[in-house]
């Protein structure tokens, strides 16, 4: 039997939810310069509110399918409440300073995240399995896939158009990729660039989170959880280039291609299929797949 | 000219900074409790299901020795009636963080000894470290052979068998059982624990079955979280048999995920650090899963007054039964309380009578001072102590590594529990190596190998 399409596949599953995980990093340094390491924080508090909002809604024995809203509104209420203190909260007042005062700051918060979390939910891994497995399962080329995997399919999907539209096709957005050219003339010619920064972060937060609600009913949510997402999320989004929406799409894909075709071909390569891809695009391109020519201000 | 001070003034000066500066010292001397650095994991993944549980086991070992509430042959309060005190660390951070870490305890904190470490990589890093310290460290849980088979040390033991006991055990458990089986396949995590479990099993099999196939050797990172791809592999090639090493939250996922895509439909599991999941994920454990405690704990523990007490006083602790991790840390606590106390009763025994010498105080003071270190090391050594999970041998590695014999079973649920049934006993001389052969080589030579 060919692997191929397991192979495929399975990267499809991965790519999709590297994709949600990674596209709200990106936005976030694209528009504000911001390498925000609290994002696997964001991911996890994402995972944590999702396991006890339908954890929660299932002990009561509501419809199981209520279970899907209250993973939707576990990413909501991260997104809209996470998002906005910690951008007015804190960022605000660091916008400028250097690039990497920044990266220190939001490496804080993570640590800070880290432990809250720890506080809130203690150390034991949580679980809410049945939002998995509740949509049945669907066939491949003879393996079995849980239909919810479509969901996430769709997800990554649904995000990435909805962005894609949002930037090219609104006036919002237009503004928005006025910031990422150039802050400072954008703010000259009108445009409240602290409104953009806010709703940015927000958004990005809100894209963390999802991945994390989206992710919870698939694994046993761990402290420690947001460390190991945030490496893979930076590697998709220096491979794409960072700041690049569609390089973070295509990153999602190589990476998803790669890690799968090595678990199936090559097990024992897995661990540095990432890495490999990543050193192999930075020699060729040092600033990823979708950087264009930089301007240098002076 | 500087007036020069008087001598009997110098005298006196300098009888007053002698005292000063060895008060502490004096004080040091006359010891009242001893002060032990506990390791465990309190973040991360490993931190639910083996860090916290140690660490509350620990705790609840302390305040009962120290209440002297342990049954025979540990009533005596504390260790040599002296209490102990816990300085906690949490394991989390990687090896280079450990290292300082176990220095700040060793040197800072001083305490008398370390009790510790989950991870194989921390245990591989700490040992020379305790030995440049001249520290006695013990390790309770890792699992790596590595530690004494490639190294010999003087400061450090381990309580508890190395992992190639559970990849023997599980081989010989499966193929008792089923001896039929024909595709092996792996799920182990990608570090030093993971390595070597799954290396001991494919040694192990093809030693006792040749004709095995080897289909597939899944090596997800630490962690990954996703094993969608992994799934699918394993899936593909068609094992009879999926053997697997993964613990944690690692293992959760992996469950989690299998589960619904009907991963163990056509084959058996075998999960050689499964049971402290038993209990966690009851209706996720497929029936027939061979599951293992790393040694006779917990639902392999024969009963006995040691196994009652771990019991209750856990219980009132956690409110749940113990695990492994807790047999561990049990292991590590009395394997020392029973060096420590060896060498106090030797000193006692081997002191000069009384009349015998012309200062008969001095020798009794030094006769009931509490053992140095390099006394209960010197006990310690080739030990064999009693513990809730049955005697603990200290046979290899020059006597700092310990053997037991251990116990594999077979899940079955029932009425909303995960029973374990089908349980065999194997020895400690049948799945551990003999001192000085490395437990590859005993594989390799068909279990034959005895030291050159």
């Amino acid at each position: 039997m060919s692997q191929i399409p397991a192979v495929l596949a399975d990267a499809v599953v991965y790519a999709s939810w590297l994709f949600v995980i990674a596209v709200g990093l990106t936005l976030i340094y694209g528009v504000m310069k911001i390498l925000n390491i609290a994002h696997g924080s964001l991911y996890a508090l994402g995972a944590y509110s999702a396991v006890t909002l339908a954890g929660g809604w299932l002990a009561k024995g509501y419809a199981p399918l209520g279970s899907y809203a209250m993973l939707a509104l576990a990413a909501l209420l991260v997104g809209l409440i996470a998002g906005p203190v910690i951008e007015r909260g804190l960022l605000r007042f660091l916008y400028a300073k250097d690039e990497i005062v920044l990266v220190l700051v939001t490496y804080a918060l993570f640590l800070i995240l880290e432990d809250a979390i720890k506080l809130t939910w203690g150390v034991d891994p949580m679980f809410v399995a049945e939002p998995y497995a509740l949509l049945g399962n669907f066939e491949i080329a003879g393996l079995t896939y849980p239909t919810y995997t479509l969901v996430l399919v769709a997800a990554a999907i649904v995000v990435g158009l909805a962005l894609w539209w949002a930037l090219g096709f609104t006036r919002s957005g237009k503004m928005l990729l006025a910031v990422i050219h150039d802050r400072e003339m954008s703010a000259a010619m009108g445009v409240n660039v602290g409104l953009t920064y806010f709703v940015t972060f927000t958004i990005g937060a809100f894209l963390a989170a999802l991945g994390g609600a989206l992710t919870a009913p698939t694994i046993s949510v761990v402290t420690g959880m947001g460390a190991e997402v945030i490496v893979t999320a930076f590697a998709v989004v220096v491979i794409g280039g960072l700041g690049s929406l569609g390089g973070a799409a295509l990153g999602a894909v190589i990476v998803g291609l790669v890690r799968s075709a090595a678990v199936h071909y090559q097990p024992e390569l897995e661990l540095f299929s990432i890495y490999l891809v990543m050193a192999a695009v930075l020699i060729a391109r040092p600033k990823g797949l979708f950087s264009g020519a930089e301007v240098r201000k002076i | 000219m500087i007036k020069a001070m008087k001598p009997s003034r110098l005298a006196a000066a300098a009888t007053a900074i002698v005292l000063a500066l060895g008060a502490p010292v004096l004080m040091a001397q006359q010891k009242t409790s001893i002060k032990v650095g506990f390791v465990t994991f309190l973040s991360g993944p490993a931190a639910g299901p083996f860090g916290v549980p140690a660490r509350q086991a620990a705790e609840a070992i302390v305040e009962s020795l120290n209440a002297g509430k342990a049954p025979a042959p540990y009533q005596i309060k504390g260790i040599g009636g002296l209490p102990l005190e816990l300085v906690v660390i949490d394991e989390a951070g990687g090896a280079t963080k450990q290292v300082s870490e176990y220095r700040t305890l060793v040197q800072r904190q001083e305490v008398d000894f370390v009790i510790g470490y989950i991870g194989s990589g921390d245990c591989l890093a700490i040992a020379p470290v305790a030995e440049e310290l001249k520290k006695l460290t013990v390790f309770f849980d890792c699992g790596t052979p590595r530690i004494f088979e490639e190294a010999s040390y003087k400061y450090v033991f381990r309580t508890r068998p190395h992992a190639t006991m559970d990849a023997v055990a599980a081989t010989l458990y499966l193929l008792d059982n089923r001896p039929a089986v024909k595709r092996i396949a792996g799920i182990n995590q990608n570090y030093a624990y993971g390595q070597d479990s799954w290396n001991d099993f494919e040694a192990t099999i093809k030693v006792l079955k040749p004709e095995v196939e080897i289909v597939t050797s899944q090596m997800p990172k630490f962690g990954a979280g996703q094993y969608g791809a992994e799934i699918s592999a394993l899936a593909g090639a068609n094992p009879d048999v999926i053997h697997s090493s993964l613990w944690g939250g690692d293992l959760e996922a992996f469950m989690l995920q299998a589960q619904p895509r009907d991963l163990f439909k056509k084959n058996i599991l075998v999960l050689v650090a499964g049971e402290p999941y038993l209990h966690r994920l009851p209706g996720k454990i497929p029936d027939g899963t061979v599951v293992g405690a790393r040694g006779v704990n917990a639902v392999f523990a024969a009963d006995s007054p040691l196994k009652r007490w771990l019991t209750d006083l856990y219980k009132a602790k956690a409110g749940i039964e113990p695990n492994y991790p807790a047999y561990s840390v049990a292991n590590a606590f009395l394997g020392v309380k029973a060096a420590w106390e060896k060498a106090a009763a030797k000193k006692v025994g081997s002191a000069i009578p009384m009349g015998a010498n012309k200062n008969v105080k001095e020798e009794m003071e030094k006769a009931y001072a509490p053992p140095t270190q390099e006394e209960v090391i010197a006990m310690f050594e080739k030990l064999s102590f009693d513990t809730p999970s049955g005697k603990v041998q200290m046979s290899l590695g020059k006597g700092h590594q310990a053997v037991t014999g251990t116990a594999y079973g077979t899940t079955r649920f029932e009425n909303g529990v995960v029973k374990v049934g089908n349980i065999k006993y194997y020895p400690a001389e049948r799945v551990n190596p003999p001192e000085g052969v490395s437990s590859l080589d005993w594989i390799k030579s068909g279990f034959r190998a005895t030291a050159k």
